[in-house]
């Protein structure tokens, strides 16, 4: 039984190291985050999936007032923002370790996380803007739209 | 090692998934039409088939997750790590097994 050790950590094989300076202890933080978000995001998850697609009708009953009913209660706003942010943080740096293992030149391994930083940005903002900016009765220049949850007039 | 292979490869996955699955959620700020509409077009046999083989690959790599972080943080942990990958293993064929049954019944069962 051999232990791993991490062979980008600098201290002990420097030559693997791929950047110059010293990165204080960042990377172990991001080992950390890893663990932490990991354990949290079972729970998270296997719960989304859960009441989702196992409980009742499953599949057949999502559709835009499922959605409704849920982020009405401010428990589901919440879940659904931890998860997507835990999730897309821990995913985020599993693709950047991938990155960095895999990529060998400077410029290819650079642009590849600009590519997964603009990305992930992207995803994270619209997903916690749709969460709270939510509207339940959509209405657009004075007419509802059809199929809101529009209390009886 | 090849349950890193698996590991890794099952991350990237979820990941890619995650990215669409957050767009697609977003529609519901688009207009409630165009949510149901996207999402009645997930609901045929050959999506039940992909969400549940995207299932399969988040249990094991939230099992597999687990057993990372026991074999790093759990003293006897690495000494254990074969046994517990065979526990991953079994673990993930029940709640996979479970998950696939309820599901395909209900997606492909019609209504
Ligand atoms: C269900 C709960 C989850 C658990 C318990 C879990 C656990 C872990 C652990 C322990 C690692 C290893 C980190 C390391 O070796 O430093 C990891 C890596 C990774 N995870 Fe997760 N994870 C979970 C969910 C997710 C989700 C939802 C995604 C995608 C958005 C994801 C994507 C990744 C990626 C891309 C890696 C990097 C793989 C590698 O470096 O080989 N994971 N995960």
């Amino acid at each position: 039984m051999t232990a791993i050790q991490s062979p980008r950590s600098g201290k002990i094989a420097p030559q693997y190291k791929r950047s110059g300076g010293s990165k204080g202890n960042f990377e172990m933080l991001a080992w950390l985050f890893m663990r932490l978000s990991g354990v949290v995001l079972v729970v998270l998850i296997f719960g989304h999936l859960f009441v989702n697609l196992l409980v009742g009708e499953g599949i057949h009953a999502i559709d835009f007032g499922f959605v409704a009913g849920k982020w009405a209660d401010p428990f589901w706003q919440f879940w659904d923002l931890a998860m997507l942010w835990l999730a897309m943080l821990h995913g985020t740096n599993g693709v950047r370790t991938i990155i960095n293992d895999y990529a060998e030149k400077d410029s290819t391994r650079f642009w590849l996380k600009v590519v997964l930083y603009a990305a992930s940005a992207v995803i994270v903002i619209l997903g916690t803007l749709v969460i709270f900016t939510f509207n339940p009765c959509p209405v657009v220049d004075g007419v509802q739209l059809p199929g809101g949850f529009c209390p009886a007039p | 090692m090849w349950s890193w292979v698996g590991h890794r490869i099952t991350g990237v996955v979820i990941f890619f998934f995650l990215l669409v699955h957050v767009l697609d959620t977003s529609l519901v700020r688009v207009s409630p039409e165009a949510y149901t509409a996207v999402i009645g077009a997930y609901k045929n046999p050959l999506m039940a088939l992909g969400e549940t083989a995207l299932v399969a690959a988040i249990i094991f790599h939230a099992f597999n997750g687990l057993r990372v972080i026991a074999v790093d943080f759990w003293k006897k942990g690495a000494k254990y790590q074969r046994q517990m990958l065979w526990v991953v293993l079994a673990l993930w064929l029940v709640v996979f097994a479970g998950f696939a049954i309820r599901h395909l019944s209900l997606a492909l069962g019609g209504h």
